[in-house]
């Protein structure tokens, strides 16, 4: 019981004093409409707003998690208050939950603005929404992992940065959100799957379109596994080179 | 006492950090409810040690127990023991100073009434009130401190880790400080100090472990290890002011004595006996210097640290205020 008490002033002091302030919440309605607008100016004509959900919802995504949990646990470890935290005698394990926990809802949030806008200018009837929903939790959890995992793979606030997109923009243009698989060289598909986002994508796709390439039965449990290999080793190397 | 008493026990502790020995074998034990000061030279491995002993660094050899119990492979099995104040002052700036001290006893499982209560009776003692409601990064330096240690001790830790308390910050709140640590420790709170003010040390403290290279030096009782020194003399100077190479100089011709510049206007000179001064002032004010005051010191702590570590302590605190990264 205390130990949530921990968990849930840790949440709650992340979303306060990072998640919820208005720079953050203005990103998350701007980046959506940002990219759509991108992809109409390319269209030069009314795009199909349906097919483009998926991959602006995954995006907003990755890149509202990623770069947030990033920056703030780094900004926290270089000022020292992370020490605090890892001074509080809760669990490692749940103490970077509850860390983490923040981005996931911010994710979710992210994910969920270009939906509401889609309602007003198109038709999202058939969509099946457990599947859109199981999606973007675990596209959140294994983004902000990754951002967990790049958080303690670096000192600086900028390495974070740089570190990020480093993974981030190969992801996006091999996770088939925007080419498919099937079209990119040989050489480069089997990295595509190894990325999470390939499977976070393409459960999306499905759920939004019904055009997934794979069953979701096989994508939901992959999608998990990285969620557990990167929250695994994000843990281990926290152990190794905060507590070494 | 025994040593089944002990609030902390340290055996054999060592930290290596690849090829660099920063804690060689240190060996010690804080009893229940005493000032144990930990002393020594900037990069004497002070900090790691503590690092070990809180949890923010795994020994590569050796054994830590709180109150008995070996937590040498998780520390965090006692961490609710310990409230920890580091270095600087770590809390979050953007929150206030309720908040901020809610934060910390929520972190300690505490419940909402009760932390809350706790929060507005430390703020008080602390003669915080006023401030609560302001956010900590408008808080002075002397304000700051003050609520880091609140916020070590909102959970009523039995033990409390002090990492340089009061340095840089003014009399009147370091003076505060003080007063609340000793108020601390008259109520059983065992504190684990180090500290670059040899008087706080002096004053507050029980039992002094000096640490030097890595390895304990000493460990006594402030009666016992001023006792070591009470055949040394020292003998302070107020002079009008003189050259940089002065100290150096007045060595070449006074070998049988050590000089220490304390400022700009203050000469200190130490030796094994007593000393004719009638030559020393004749060679100072024959290189210029006026010699306008002479008096001599009784032996303190300040002639133990010196003779333990071969350090002069005023460099050493002025490398810490100026920002001189702790070991």
């Amino acid at each position: 019981m205390k130990a949530w008490i921990a968990y849930w002033s840790i949440l709650r002091k992340d979303m306060r004093t990072y998640y919820l302030k208005p720079p953050n919440v203005s990103w998350g309605i701007i980046f959506p409409l940002a990219w759509t607008l991108m992809f109409f100016i390319k269209s030069g004509s009314a795009v199909d707003v349906r097919s483009l959900l998926p991959g602006v919802m995954a995006l907003s995504i990755l890149f509202g998690t990623t770069s947030m949990l990033a920056v703030t646990v780094t900004f926290e470890k270089k000022g020292r208050s992370f020490d605090r935290l890892l001074l509080a005698p809760i669990p490692l394990g749940l103490l970077m939950l509850a860390k983490t926990s923040g981005a996931v809802f911010f994710g979710v949030l992210n994910a969920f603005v270009p939906v509401v806008m889609a309602a007003f200018v198109a038709d999202l009837g058939g969509v099946a929404w457990w599947q859109v929903f199981a999606a973007v939790v675990l596209i959140a959890l294994s983004s902000t992992f990754l951002g967990l995992f790049i958080a303690v793979s670096v000192s600086e606030v900028f390495e974070a940065q740089t570190f990020s997109n480093f993974f981030r923009f190969p992801m996006v243009f091999l996770c088939g959100l925007f080419f498919p698989i099937e079209k990119l060289p040989v050489v480069l598909r089997p990295l595509s799957y190894v990325l999470p986002l390939t499977y976070g994508a393409d459960l999306l796709h499905g759920g939004v379109n019904r055009a997934a390439t794979m069953p979701a039965l096989l994508s939901l449990p992959v999608l998990a596994g990285f969620c557990v290999v990167l929250f695994g080793v994000s843990l281990w190397n926290l152990r190794r080179t905060w507590i070494g | 006492m025994t040593t089944e008493s002990a609030a902390i026990e340290a055996q054999n502790l060592t930290k290596r950090f690849g090829d660099v020995l920063a804690v060689d074998a240190v060996d010690f034990d804080v009893r229940r409810a005493e000032v144990f000061g930990f002393l020594g030279p900037n990069g004497a491995g002070k900090t790691t040690t503590i690092n070990m002993l809180i949890g923010l660094a795994r020994p590569t050899a050796g054994i830590i127990r709180f109150f008995g119990r070996d937590v040498t492979r998780d520390v965090k099995m006692a961490q609710h023991l310990m409230g920890v104040v580091p270095d600087e002052s770590n809390l979050y700036p953007e929150l206030n100073g309720f908040e901020n001290l809610c934060f910390c006893a929520a972190l300690y499982g505490m419940r909402r009434r009760q932390r809350e209560a706790s929060a507005k009776d430390l703020l008080a003692r602390f003669g915080l009130a006023d401030a609560a409601g302001r956010p900590f990064a408008a808080y002075s330096k002397g304000m700051k401190r003050k609520l880091a240690i609140a916020a070590g001790i909102i959970h009523e830790p039995p033990i409390l880790f002090l990492d340089e308390p009061t340095t840089g910050i003014d009399v009147a709140s370091a003076r505060h400080i003080r007063q609340m640590l000793a108020d601390l420790n008259r109520a059983g709170t065992t504190i684990f100090l180090t500290t670059h003010y040899i008087e706080e040390a002096e004053r507050l403290c029980d039992r002094i472990a000096f640490l030097v290279d890595g390895r304990l030096a000493r460990l006594d009782t402030l009666a016992n290890l001023v006792r070591d020194v009470e055949d040394r003399h020292v003998v302070e100077l107020a002079i009008s002011r003189g050259e940089a190479d002065l100290s150096a100089r007045l060595e070449g011709a006074f070998p049988e004595g050590r000089f220490e510049r304390v400022s700009d206007s203050v000469l200190r000179m130490r030796t094994a006996r007593p000393t004719h001064l009638a030559p020393l002032v004749r060679f100072l004010e024959e290189h210029g210097v006026g010699v306008i005051e002479a008096r001599v010191i009784r032996p303190s702590l300040e002639e133990v640290f010196v003779a333990i570590t071969g350090i002069e302590l005023e460099r050493m605190r002025k490398e810490k205020e100026r920002g001189g990264h702790p070991s």
